[in-house]
């Protein structure tokens, strides 16, 4: 093979999703990286194409008791509850921290009940963010969340309700604990959604044998990390193959070559989660990785490489 | 300002049944250290995602000692390895004591100077205590009085607290110092003091926690909770706390961030 003669100013690792430019497609997963200001003494957030906060109310949350995680081989269970200090904290604190950098800010939104995410949404339309990820598929609360996101009539018709009042693009973040993820994915396509991001964690359980109790307190948990990457990997083929809208495609990524398997089946978008507890640089290695790969390739342009695997 | 470093191991050693330390030779990261912080130590196996958060032992110029027990294949794995090899570290991590502002605090709500402070540790909450005794002694400001409880008569790092102040021993089988526990220790042996600071088993903090409010001294613990990211992102280890959190606006503080060490009136346990 030719050896390629491509350096990094002759590459383009642009994306747009549902018409917001991002510079690179590595952004981090909801919920493992809080707002990036604990990060930031470790990554510059000015070489991710964007972060994703973690997920936040209309009010303040308290999240689930402790123990909240476990550790499986090759991942771990957790069972937050999606703790946040709401809206007005996040509005007043973690946005205006996320404006200093050259970077799209993706709020994902969480609720209990429709009202709840449309008295979100609606607060946040007057904020300077970019994208909005709804929640329709956190395992670990009991009402909300999940509820939406297993039942297509039901993903759908928050979908729409969202999309009725939401100002900025809605991308709607799909379970994997569903029979059929592409029906999930038709139906928030027919609901109005710019985009999807999946998958979110599978449900799972540990048990604790020296203590012969459940190892999250929650009794089942999420779980997350580089044992689900297939999984994950399917199920954003099967949602390329279904619907014409953007894919964050994320699920067990540790590497630029995890990223790219995401990127070939179809998705314009990937996100690190589990991996950030194992190294919190592993956004910008991803970002790394993958300029190293086209260029080594002779790949002038991301995009040659979105879906290639059909 | 913390620092993720691959450092190399300088020694290590079994100190009692299923208890090992590691001294480890930093860039940076020991220069920044105070006691009760800790390192997020990465396990060098792919299936082991998370790290195990250590307390700070000692802090000798650019290096870090930790002592931990084996308590799971991460930690069994730490402590089957050798001086010269290295290891994924990220520190140091946590609030630690702050020991200036809390003698002075404690100062102020009792209106007396600290002339005694006790130190609690138990099991392994003995190892951090090491470093705060060894600070509080070279402050010359006031006297240590550690009290450390064992299971039996292997006193890992006892002779060392010697050093720095005076030790009273309390292990579950009697086989040295007061049978029982370290709150055991304290009736039998008539120790007061001016300020406590203890690390050890959830109920230990609690008897001390609940001890401290009845005689109404101040008490700095040191806490412990699952962790997946140890630098306050992911809200795995929070504990409850009886104010609402500046942070999470919820009665909910971070053992990582906010932590480990809190004023024992400020959580509950």
């Amino acid at each position: 093979m030719e050896v390629s003669k491509l350096t990094d100013k002759d590459l383009n690792l642009g994306v747009d999703i549902a018409g917001v430019h991002l510079n690179n497609p590595v952004m981090e997963a909801s919920g493992t990286f809080g707002s990036g200001m604990e990060y930031s003494e470790y990554v510059d957030l000015n070489r991710l194409g964007a972060v994703v906060t973690k997920g936040v109310a209309n009010v303040p949350w308290p999240g689930n008791p402790t123990p909240r995680i476990a550790e499986t081989y090759g991942g771990m269970i957790n069972a937050i509850g999606l703790q946040n200090p709401g809206l007005d904290t996040f509005c007043n604190r973690d946005i205006p921290f996320l404006k200093q950098y050259d970077t799209k800010i993706i709020v994902n939104v969480c609720g209990k009940t429709e009202e709840d995410y449309i008295d979100a949404v609606e607060k946040l339309g007057e904020q300077p963010v970019d994208l909005l990820e709804i929640n329709i598929s956190c395992p670990n609360v009991k009402e909300g969340g999940i509820a939406f996101g297993q039942v297509p009539a039901m993903a759908e018709k928050i979908t729409a309700a969202v999309k009725k009042v939401a100002k900025q693009p809605v991308i709607m973040k799909l379970s994997p604990n569903v029979t059929d993820i592409a029906e999930m994915a038709r139906a928030v396509e027919a609901g109005g959604a710019d985009a999807v991001s999946l998958i979110n964690t599978l449900t799972g359980m540990k048990i604790d044998v020296n203590r012969r109790t459940f190892a999250v307190a929650n009794k089942t948990g999420g779980l997350s990390g580089p044992a689900i990457r297939p999984v994950a990997v399917r199920m954003v083929y099967q949602v390329a193959n279904a619907v014409n809208l953007p894919i964050i495609g994320m699920g067990g990524i540790t590497c630029a070559e995890d990223a790219l398997e995401f990127i070939m089946v179809g998705a314009t978008g990937v996100a690190v989660g589990t991996a950030n507890f194992n190294d919190p640089m592993t956004t910008v290695k991803v970002v790394d990785g993958i300029r190293d790969y086209m260029i080594r390739n002779g790949v002038k342009d991301i995009h040659e490489l979105i879906g290639c695997v059909k | 300002m913390s620092y993720r470093e691959n450092v190399e191991i300088t020694r290590t050693a079994c100190l009692a049944d299923g208890v090992y330390e590691m001294w480890l030779k930093t860039e940076k990261m020991a220069k920044e250290a105070k006691p009760g912080q800790f390192i997020s130590v990465y396990s060098n196996d792919g299936s082991r995602l998370l790290p195990r958060p250590i307390s700070i032992c000692r802090i000798d110029g650019n290096k870090l000692r930790i002592v931990y027990r084996v308590a799971g294949k991460g930690t069994e794995e730490f402590s089957k390895m050798e001086a010269g090899q290295r290891l994924d570290i990220q520190g140091p991590l946590g609030n630690g004591y702050e020991l200036e502002k809390i003698l002075s605090d404690v100062a102020g709500k009792t209106g007396k100077k600290v002339d005694r402070a006790v130190l609690f540790g138990g099991g392994i909450g003995v190892p951090p205590m090491l470093e705060l005794a060894k600070q509080l002694h070279d402050a010359k400001t006031c006297d240590v009085e550690a009290v450390l409880g064992y299971r039996d008569n292997q006193l890992f790092l006892k002779s060392e607290f010697d050093e720095f102040g005076h030790v009273t021993v309390a292990t579950e089988d009697g086989s040295i110092g007061t049978k029982g526990n370290v709150l055991d220790a304290v009736k039998t042996c008539k120790i007061t003091g001016d300020v406590i600071f203890a690390c050890g088993p959830t109920p230990m903090l609690r008897a001390i926690k609940a001890y401290a409010e009845e005689n109404s001294i101040e008490a700095y613990i040191s806490l412990e909770e699952k962790m997946a990211c140890g630098i306050g992102a992911c809200l795995a280890c929070v504990c409850k706390t009886t104010h609402k959190d500046e942070h999470s606006q919820v009665n909910n503080a971070r053992v990582c961030k906010e932590g480990p060490v809190f004023n024992a009136k400020e959580v509950e346990i």
